[in-house]
């Protein structure tokens, strides 16, 4: 590991959380256009995240310690979790020492701490919307690891840089099981990131809500900080997707200037790509009913079960 | 043989197990219809895709014959049959969706343990589309076990014995005549079927084949 790659991962580091709000910016512009509104700017994540920090943080008169440490583990764990990504780069150190499955967990203490934080102040709310998100986790963390297990038989690694690296080569081709874990990927990460059919990032009815309902309470910094959080996992996820399933322009570690700003243009064009598919498919249906959406998780753990059953197949007949 | 060219086999006979799976999901009178034309879709191709790789032409009409009846013809008079018995809006109580989805995953694993050992000697082609073949199988009877609605159990029939065409197409194709004969059959099948579900719709007033348990005295 030379001094050069460390840097390189540093700047990956800075540049997923300096981006991830202006992803979810550009995620609202588009959802505005398609439903024919004019929508707010691409940056307006950024002020409203300048805002919250420079406004009071308003403390439940019962919350414990926890409450107020929640956030910051909970920003600090997605992180690192998005910083383990590649995402202009691959092969890069912190990538070397952490594989999928150490994401995988990050994640899952993350939405530990939130459950515990919601439940912390004892509102009805915050306790419905940590039971909910349990439930579906349950499902969800289940299905993530069978599509990470499908992908990682497939490419002979846990290694995101290797199964990108795999993924290039001429092992892979057109195969059954990586289709069905890209789809259950996809569903995961939309239950994971309070989209659409599973929740609504943008409204605060009780019937429905999820994510919105763990962080009622907060207000202020610590609001900010939750907010940056969610915007870091919806990055994490679509990095995530683009950099195992179109490894295309990724500059390997190591590689000059020029591979790099390469590299980090074909990330961007990726993830507009990979934003605007995911506003479509949440522009096009309607939110489900909440008991439905373990059938939906269901989907996804039923086909990264498939896909790793059928991996099987599929090495006998090469 | 290059490997896209099995690629393109696995992912043409992988397709199949699962939209099976999504037949044995699937509610909606309507929607069923559809994912079964899309099976028999899957079907077609994937045996045009083995008459392709075999150099074996009357595959062709196999796949012909799957296209034609079982993804234009069949679901289209079943849709019709579906709209006169009046059942196109209820949506079919299924019994527990989840036991059975994994129910059904257990038996595709079943058939992959049972059928590569079984085929060690045969090639890798035929090895894959028997497994495939076999979950396609037995995941047809799971839907007509699973389901009440006669015509649900009807199209688990049908999807059943795409299986057998698949498993067939990958064992260097049936007889020609064996093969005409397996389709025309089905289709008559279809026909008795189709009468017997006006005949049980008549006498019992519904569809649902647990009124014919209970005029047997079975049901409790």
């Amino acid at each position: 590991m030379s001094y050069s790659d460390w840097l390189i991962q540093l700047a990956q580091t800075a540049l997923v959380l300096g981006t991830a709000p202006l992803l979810s910016g550009v995620t609202r512009k588009i959802r505005a256009r398609l439903l024919r509104r004019q929508g707010a700017s691409v940056l307006q994540p950024y002020r409203d995240l300048l805002k919250l920090i420079r406004k009071e943080a308003v403390v439940a008169g019962n919350a414990s310690w926890l409450f107020r440490a929640a956030p910051y583990l909970i920003f600090a764990t997605t992180w690192v979790a998005a910083a383990l990504v590649p995402t202009f780069a691959s092969g890069l150190p912190l990538g070397a020492v952490a594989d999928i499955i150490v994401i995988v967990a990050l994640l899952g203490t993350a939405r530990f701490l939130l459950a515990l934080a919601g439940l912390d102040v004892g509102t009805s709310f915050g306790g419905l919307g940590s039971s909910r998100e349990m439930l579906f986790a349950s499902l969800a963390e289940p299905a993530m690891l069978m599509a990470v297990f499908t992908l990682s038989l497939f490419a002979g690694s846990t290694q995101l840089s290797s199964i990108s690296a795999y993924m290039l080569g001429p092992g892979a081709g057109v195969n059954i099981s990586l289709a069905l874990a890209l789809v259950a990927l996809i569903i995961v990460s939309i239950g994971e990131n309070a989209r659409i059919p599973v929740d609504n990032p943008a409204t605060h009815l009780e019937l429905t809500m999820i994510h919105e309902a763990m962080i009622l309470e907060y207000s202020g910094r610590h609001l900010a900080v939750l907010e940056a959080a969610a915007a870091v996992k919806l990055l994490l996820y679509l990095s995530l997707i683009a950099c195992v399933f179109t490894p295309w322009g990724t500059a390997v570690a190591g590689a000059g200037a020029l591979a790099y700003a390469a590299g980090l243009l074909a990330w961007a064009v990726k993830l507009a790509l990979l934003a605007f598919l995911l506003v479509l498919f949440e522009t096009a249906i309607a939110k489900m009913r909440v008991f439905r959406v373990p059938e939906f998780l269901g989907i996804a753990l039923m086909l990264g079960l498939l896909g790793t059953i059928l991996l099987f197949v599929s090495k006998v007949s090469r | 043989m290059s490997p896209l060219d099995s690629d393109i086999a696995h992912l043409l006979a992988g397709s199949m197990v699962l939209l099976s799976f999504l037949l044995l999901y699937q509610d909606r009178m309507f929607a069923l219809l559809n994912v079964f034309a899309f099976h028999a879709f899957a079907l077609a191709g994937s045996v045009a895709w083995q008459a392709y790789l075999q150099r074996a032409p009357h595959l062709f009409i196999t796949a012909l014959i799957a296209l034609l009846f079982k993804g234009v013809i069949i679901p289209v008079a079943l849709r019709r049959i579906v709209v006169r018995l009046g059942i196109h809006r209820s949506i079919e109580t299924v019994v527990s969706i989840g036991p059975t989805m994994l129910f059904g995953i257990a038996l595709v694993g079943l058939s992959i343990v049972v059928m590569l050992p079984v085929t060690q000697a045969e090639g890798p082609f035929v090895r894959e589309d028997l497994a495939f073949a076999l979950s396609v199988v037995l995941l047809g009877f799971l839907m007509m076990v699973t389901r009440r609605n006669a015509v649900s159990q009807v199209i688990g029939f049908m999807s059943l014995e795409n299986g057998l065409v698949l498993a067939a197409s990958g064992a260097r194709g049936m007889p020609l005549v064996v093969e005409i004969s397996v389709g025309f059959s089905v289709l008559i099948a279809f026909m008795v079927i189709s009468i017997f579900l006006f005949r049980i719709r008549e006498r019992f007033d519904t569809v649902d084949l647990q009124a014919l348990d209970m005029s047997r005295g079975e049901a409790l």
